[in-house]
């Protein structure tokens, strides 16, 4: 017998299952397909821009530091002052998200702009959230030739675009955007749901900021 | 892993001696606590998510076959491998298995309690394959060749000087005039160690907080990112996990997700929580080739439909160990075993047998602090009782208890006899307390009598005095 029927056999020799018991199969079924939703905190329950403000002011807790711009157009000049006031090389990479290609790069002269995934030689990474999280400030990554998924670790400072209207009141919607956007049940290879730059309690529990991940974490909320 | 649990008393002893120890579970107590509560009071539905990530839980247990199928199901649909493990042994075989398929050298390890209760880092070494534990905590007890004291902060037993310490011995080739005093400096190191390790896998090891049966994702949180470049960086991710990791749905995830965070750590969210499902798709720039999931029983389909099912809800957030009196006074090692404080009590016993781990259950003053932080509402101090009774009941417990409760038992049933002999006792205790009306020593009690006074009690027992009060007669509390 193969572990996995010797482990199942067990699994319902221990529950008392019957072979004719037909109403446990429904009921996963049932909460397969219904995902029931469960308590969703009243905290990001809030209007549009009520709920951008919450996003804003969860991140900047976690040590993000936030920006708002009105338009993406604003985004590559934002970024270029970012890096001067840090004394950071005009340097970033960034994946192919048509949103981020969309920028005018060209505007901001001295800037190099490398695409494709990191591998770990870059100081600075541009990413395009997914969604994001007001309820806890967290953003919402998802892996692909567009927005890398080493981009979101490997450099030293983490740079995020978010469109205001991709912010959500609590995670639970967030998650149904992903339905909506992959199909049901299905997922990209890697969802990274960030909060804040990198850090460790391990030692003496002191927490430090910048442990493998980014050092810092920068968001550019747009509109 | 050597198992040490059976000396309990011993490591107590050992452990309550040592300085060092002392001084860093300070940091428990003053950590821990206050951040959990502060996170638990700036979340109004705190106690209603927790009931529902009970139910959630125990549902899934209810279900726990069509669960495993419906996950493996998805996994095997987005590419995935699943791989069954009945006991340790299968674990480690199959582990072994996939890194000699692509010749690994090199495995990185994100954090995961399973390789410690399956001894994986020992059994790779042997095979040729060198582990690197890549969470900062689990990286300095590996350098110690130690285990972790506690589930979730792996070297909260340690001080800052002790990891300089072995940072120097092992870090060769860094100059010896380097600093290394404060905290943020020990750390830099080892990200700039463990940066190279990762790059150098061939296979990355991680655990798994959950299991998604919808989706056939499986999920870690972390604050460091180290779980996360263990499983995009080599070619091959394997996720260790035990098969009651499992959740119906995202939205189930999602709901345990807000109690978790909060009780492990005081965090609304950890930094990183990552899903993951199957390898690299076509077009993907980065990722691994190759996913595979452990499934682990081990014992768990054993304690299914007993009285320590309830455990199997346990989510691993350390919250009652943060909070126990026993923990906090002698740490995570002297439990002996991989799982330390209340929940390694209850599940110690159940993974490795009651003749081995039977001493841990007794490590508890049933405070109950334990259940009432308990996110998922594991009636901890209950398991212990019930695993007090099986050790009674196999004759594991020291003959003198055994006996002792024995005598007491044939007395407690003859309430004139039980009566005479309480008065009795009584009397002489009050006679010879003396006019301190306390005793320096006290034959059968030298283990109260070492440390503090006994108090000689009143002469008249509470039957006495109850009677006296013309309680009894009436038969009932006033």
């Amino acid at each position: 017998m193969s572990g996995r029927e010797a482990i199942l056999r067990r699994v319902r020799g221990a529950m008392k299952v019957h072979a004719g018991d037909t109403g446990r199969a429904e009921a996963v079924q049932a909460r397969l397909a219904n995902a029931p939703k469960g308590v969703i905190p009243a905290r990001g329950q809030l209007a549009r821009s009520e709920r951008v403000d919450l996003f804003c002011k969860m991140a900047a807790k976690l040590s993000a530091s936030v920006e708002r711009v009105s338009a993406s157009e604003a985004v590559p000049a934002s970024v270029a002052s970012y890096l001067r006031e840090r004394n950071l090389p005009a340097a970033l990479r960034m994946g192919a998200d048509p949103r981020l290609v969309a920028m005018p790069w060209n505007q901001q002269g001295a800037l190099e702009v490398k695409s494709g995934a990191s591998d770990g030689n870059d100081e600075v990474g541009l990413s395009h959230a997914s969604g994001a999280v007001a309820e806890t400030g967290t953003l919402v990554m998802t892996s692909g030739g567009d927005n890398p998924t080493t981009i979101n670790f490997l450099p030293e400072h983490h740079i995020v675009v978010v469109d205001a209207a991709d912010i959500e009141g609590d995670l639970e919607a967030a998650l149904e955007r992903l339905r909506a956007r992959f199909g049901k049940g299905e997922m990209p290879r890697t969802v990274n749901l960030i909060s804040g730059p990198s850090r460790s309690g391990d030692i003496e529990q002191k927490i430090i900021l910048g442990a493998h991940g980014p050092r810092a974490l920068h968001l550019i909320v747009v509109g | 892993m050597e198992i040490t649990s059976p000396a309990f008393k011993q490591n107590s002893a050992a452990a309550l001696a040592d300085g060092q120890l002392q001084k860093a579970l300070g940091n428990v107590r003053a950590g821990f606590i206050d951040k959990r509560r502060k996170a638990i009071d700036a979340l109004p539905e705190f106690e209603q998510l927790r009931d529902n990530a009970r139910d959630i839980k125990d549902h899934a247990l209810a279900h726990l076959d069509l669960y495993l199928e419906a996950y493996e199901a998805k996994v095997l649909a987005s590419g995935g491998k699943v791989h069954w493990a009945e006991s340790a042994e299968d674990a480690r075989r199959i582990v072994i298995d996939i890194c000699k398929s692509v010749n690994a050298r090199t495995v990185t390890k994100g954090k995961s309690m399973i390789t410690e209760e399956i001894g994986l880092n020992d059994f790779l070494s042997e095979n040729g394959v060198r582990p690197v534990e890549t969470d900062l905590g689990e990286y300095i007890i590996q350098l110690r060749n130690e285990h972790p004291s506690h589930i979730i902060a792996p070297a909260v037993h340690l001080n800052k000087e002790q990891v300089e310490a072995d940072f120097r011995r092992v870090h060769t080739h860094l100059p010896d005039t380097r600093s290394l005093e404060e905290p943020e400096a020990l750390l830099d190191e080892a990200r700039t160690v463990l940066r190279e390790e990762y790059f150098r896998a061939d296979v990355g090891i991680t655990g798994a907080n959950f299991l998604v049966a919808e989706t056939g994702s499986s999920i870690i949180v972390t604050n460091e990112g180290n779980g996360d470049m263990t499983q995009i960086l080599p070619r091959i991710h394997v996720v260790m996990a035990s098969i009651e990791k499992i959740v119906p749905t995202l939205e189930d995830a999602a709901q345990i997700l807000r109690v978790l965070a909060r009780s492990a750590t005081g965090q609304e969210m950890s930094v990183y929580t990552t899903l993951s499902t199957g390898p690299r798709r076509a077009g993907d720039p980065d990722g691994p080739e190759e996913y595979h999931v452990v499934l682990l029983d081990n014992g768990r389909s054993a304690m299914l439909g007993t009285e320590f099912q309830d455990m199997l809800r346990c989510i691993r957030c350390g919250a009652c160990m943060n909070h126990c009196p026993v923990y906090h006074a002698v740490g995570g090692h002297a439990y002996g075993w991989v799982y330390p404080g209340p929940m390694g009590a209850v599940l110690t016993p159940s993974l490795i047998g009651v003749d081995k781990g039977g001493q841990l259950p007794n490590a508890s003053t049933f405070c109950g602090r334990c259940e009432s932080v308990c996110p998922m509402h594991i009636p901890l101090p209950k398991m212990m009782r019930h695993w007090r009774e099986r050790e009674f009941e196999r004759g594991l417990n020291p003959a003198t208890q055994r006996y002792g409760l024995k005598l007491w038992a044939f007395v407690a049933r003859r309430p004139a006899l039980y009566r005479l002999a309480t008065s009795l006792t009584v009397r002489a205790l009050a006679l010879f307390g003396g006019r301190r009306h306390r005793f320096r020593a006290l034959p059968l009690a030298g283990g109260w009598t070492k440390y503090r006074d006994f108090p000689a009690p009143e002469a008249r027992t509470f039957m006495q005095l109850a009677k006296e009060k013309g309680l009894a007669a009436k038969g009932r509390a006033p």
